[in-house]
């Protein structure tokens, strides 16, 4: 290979060069865009939904909380982070109606019109993503689902965000970070734009030790998914290359030490279904 | 700046990854378009494209996916008939493919009416198809046969052509069922039995009575079509080459 084209990496099991590799996963999200969500769920039979909900509940957002979501494509993230604090928030108000000798009247005014009335307390979700296709359906969801307040999109690029630094309270990436090329690079974005105090959070395939399971996850993956892309959404190869990217991605140790080396601290995973996936989350100080 | 992650290695961390995947997979590919598949997916796209081609009846790629992962017994036979043929075996050494870039439009335009290019044509005109839609094979685990069924796939608006039927669902139906005994391919034998699930019952009935009887019929008379070099004979009248291979006159 052209040694001027840059140094060799994995694009799924082939060996591609780093500007390949970008192009080839662009191409790919592009494909699947419209597709996405119908294959989430066919996929993993609607599991990762409870993923998601559960990396939500780890996060424990309240109300006032400043969001990134990075590779946030189709609103997956966003959407429960807006349910999650509109319902902190509601009760919020609901316990200060019960005391309402401690209300004033504007606040007693304000409750009665929850809806224009900051209901997400001053919340913001910040989804970004390198991929048009993919946001053009997260923003078709969001306007089909009736988010609008508090949500914002961002066209860019997990290693090089274009934000400042000491921005946000809470970084996600869901699903996301297996396809970013260079992953050193991610991290380091996110320590940056985080404030101090800020917590990252990784929700992503990994690594499972049983070797029963690991067996029949193996088969599953590699004999059932490309197929279910082929029939579902016409496109053998994407799925090829999802099954594929999973089996290259480091293992939890090994993600743990790169999320360290980035600068964070207590850092931690916590394996959901078997190690199929694992929530890593770590802190800038 | 950092060193980089070291991904330059397949991971042979769970065992089954890496190197035996690539050895199974991406590297076997027997022509351009080929997926290899083990015989559990093949198993499983037959499955799966059957009830998506059901349920979406313009998922036409579902319809071609079928096709490829049953025809393991009917492809062989089919190759067979050709090679056994003179004009069949040339076609399998020549290759020719139907592509708007390969015919000369304009000429078969000008040919008289009746004759196969000429007809042929107008079928495409008035049905608003064009050659080039046709699938590629992805799932045929052998390069001959690949082009036997791409040779299919191609030759199949000639069929609508000398069956005189047009391209909605009856005729695509009538159509299917000629195909099914002349090829005995499981996917036309599957699109001829459930395509008639979304007619009304006045076409059914007409179905029913003379236009399949007449498919069968023809079908079982006539000698293999795919034996037939189309493409040296657009100026034959149609008429003729339906005697010639023994398609009964349309009904």
């Amino acid at each position: 290979r052209d040694l001027a084209a840059g140094p060799e990496m994995q694009f799924g099991f082939q060996t591609v060069t780093e500007e390949e590799r970008r192009e080839k996963i662009y191409q790919v999200f592009e494909s699947v865009a419209k597709k996405y969500d119908v294959m989430n769920d066919s996929m993993t039979l609607g599991i990762h939904r409870v993923w998601k909900d559960i990396l939500m509940h780890k996060m424990n957002p309240s109300p006032g909380t400043l969001l990134l979501d990075v590779a946030g494509g189709t609103g997956d993230i966003a959407f429960r982070f807006i349910n999650y604090v509109s319902s902190v928030r509601e009760r919020q108000l609901q316990r200060k109606l019960k005391h309402h000798q401690n209300l004033s009247w504007q606040e007693i005014f304000e409750s009665y019109q929850k809806d224009k009335f900051n209901s997400l307390g001053d919340s913001q979700v910040v989804v970004c993503d390198i991929n048009r296709e993919m946001l053009k359906v997260g923003k078709q969801k969001a306007q089909h689902l009736g988010y609008s307040e508090g949500l914002s999109w961002v066209l860019g690029n997990a290693e090089e965000l274009p934000f400042d630094n000491d921005k946000f309270d809470v970084y996600t990436i869901a699903f996301g970070i297996r396809n970013v090329t260079r992953i050193d690079l991610a991290l380091q974005e996110a320590y940056r734009v985080l404030k101090p105090g800020g917590r990252f959070l990784c929700l992503e395939f990994s690594h499972v030790s049983n070797p029963l399971l690991s067996r029949l996850y193996d088969l599953y993956s590699f004999q059932v998914i490309p197929v279910l892309g082929e029939v579902i959404a016409g496109d053998w190869k994407s799925y090829q290359y999802l099954v594929e990217s999973i089996r290259q991605f480091p293992p939890q140790e090994e993600l743990k030490a790169m999320i360290e080396d980035a600068g964070f601290f207590k850092v931690d995973y916590e394996n959901l279904s078997f190690g199929i996936v694992a929530i890593h989350s770590g802190f800038k100080l | 700046g950092r060193a980089r992650p070291s991904h330059s290695e397949p991971r042979g961390r769970d065992g089954r990854g890496g190197k035996k995947k690539e050895e199974e997979k991406g590297w076997h590919q027997l022509y351009p378009g080929h997926i290899p598949t083990s015989p559990l997916q093949k198993a499983l796209l037959a499955a799966g494209s059957a009830v998506m081609a059901l349920y979406d009846p313009y998922r036409h790629d579902m319809v071609a996916v079928l096709g490829e992962t049953t025809g393991c017994l009917a492809l062989p036979n089919l190759r067979d008939k050709m090679k056994n043929h003179p004009e069949g075996y040339h076609i399998l050494q020549e290759r020719p493919r139907i592509r708007l870039s390969t015919l000369d439009v304009a000429r078969l335009q000008g040919l008289p009416d009746g004759s196969l290019g000429r007809e042929y044509v107008r079928f495409l005109e008035d049905n608003k198809v064009s050659p080039d839609t046709r699938m590629p094979p992805k799932f045929v685990d052998d390069e001959e046969l690949a082009y036997v069924i791409q040779r299919y796939r191609e030759v199949h608006d000639l069929m609508h052509t000398l069956l005189g039927m047009p391209t909605n669902m009856l005729g695509e139906v009538v159509v299917k069922w000629f195909e099914a005994v002349q090829t005995g391919l499981p996917m036309c034998v599957l699109g001829a039995a459930f395509g008639p699930v979304r007619l009304s019952t006045r076409k059914l009935q007409v179905l029913a009575t003379e236009l399949v009887p007449w498919a069968i019929r023809s079908g079982v008379n006539a000698s293999c079509v795919l034996n037939v070099y189309y493409e040296q004979r657009w100026e034959q009248p149609v008429e003729s080459l339906r005697e010639e291979l023994g398609i009964f006159p349309p009904p």
